[in-house]
């Protein structure tokens, strides 16, 4: 099963790298393109029997290893 | 007395570590790589600057998973004197051997230069022979030294006086110009609950010879060498 962890600065982290691309964005004319957030994406390849025990192993992982909950959060999608 | 220096892979800060513990101080250093589970028997662990594991995934976010880090979490349990710099400093808030995280430098360049710092507390094994207020030139070089905490944290931080080097002007003003990375409440090192744990961005290790351009430094390794000979009696 492949899992796909969406890791994203929370909130209140001011992201510098999103706030220059959306800058960037609209120096080029983009001006509907309000503000941008850059986060992280990390595609899983689980050997699990099924799908609640890859989402689990999934969440461990970023729990542990992908994301920092000082700074971050994630989401997980599962095919 | 002994200081480890620990070397993960990517770590290149670790001679400047070593040669100021060795041949600035004149006491007994020790590499120590990652994959070992010991720290030796030192009295004193170095968490030293540069770019372990690449800075992949995150600073420092790997790194914390070296063999060698139950021990120095163990150290650290134990009380014993723990300095983490810059990237060691990293890798002390992913191990959450001291809480928040760095982020990237608000203007997201990379910043090599002398900066002034302010002794905010002196009753941590590395800064008891400052004095509160002390004003030292030490240089940094980090793309990522933004101190982040949350709103809680940060508070708690303050209330305990675990905050213990701020960004400074040359008078010792914490000002935002003086701020070269973002860092909230212009913290440049802060210290564990029970004031064994030190991490701080800027480079001490390099500010111990003239040649360098200033030896304030010396005084975080004066510091922790009288602290583990007074049998660590520590003033404020």
């Amino acid at each position: 099963m492949r899992a796909r962890v969406f890791v994203t600065l929370k909130p209140s982290v001011f992201d510098p790298q999103g706030r220059t691309i959306a800058e960037s964005l609209h120096s080029m004319g983009y001006g509907k393109v309000a503000d941008v957030r850059q986060g992280k994406y990390f595609e899983l390849e689980l050997q699990t029997e099924s799908a609640d025990k890859a989402r689990a192993l999934a969440a461990e992982v970023a729990d542990k290893v992908l994301a920092n909950p000082v700074i971050e959060s994630y989401r997980i999608e599962l095919e | 007395m002994k200081f480890a220096v620990i070397v993960f892979p990517g770590s290149n800060c670790d001679h400047d570590a070593y040669h100021a513990a060795k041949h600035v101080l004149g006491q007994d250093a020790e590499f120590i790589w990652h994959k070992e589970t010991s720290v030796k028997g030192a009295d004193v662990v170095i968490l030293p600057g540069g770019f372990s594991y690449g800075d992949y995934l995150r600073t420092g976010a790997i790194a914390q998973f070296s063999p060698v880090m139950t021990a120095v979490k163990a150290f650290a349990a134990g009380g014993g004197p723990l300095l983490g710099i810059c990237n060691g400093f990293q890798v002390l808030c992913e191990s959450r051997l001291l809480p928040g995280a760095l982020l990237r430098n608000r203007d997201l360049k990379f910043h090599c230069a002398h900066v002034h710092l302010r002794v905010e507390q002196t009753d941590t094994p590395f800064t008891m022979r400052a004095f509160r207020g002390q004003v030292l030139s030490v240089p940094i070089a980090h793309g990522e030294g933004n101190y982040f905490a949350d709103a809680q944290t940060l508070a708690e931080l303050e209330a305990s006086r675990r905050i213990v080097f701020r960004y400074c002007d040359e008078s010792g003003q914490v000002t935002d110009a003086a701020n070269p990375n973002g860092s909230l409440s212009n913290i440049a090192g802060i210290c564990n609950d029970t004031r064994n744990v030190v991490g701080l961005m800027p480079h001490p290790e390099r500010a111990c010879e003239s040649s360098l351009g200033s030896t304030d430094g010396l005084v975080l390794f004066d510091s922790v060498v009288a602290s583990l000979a007074a049998d660590g009696a520590l003033t404020a």
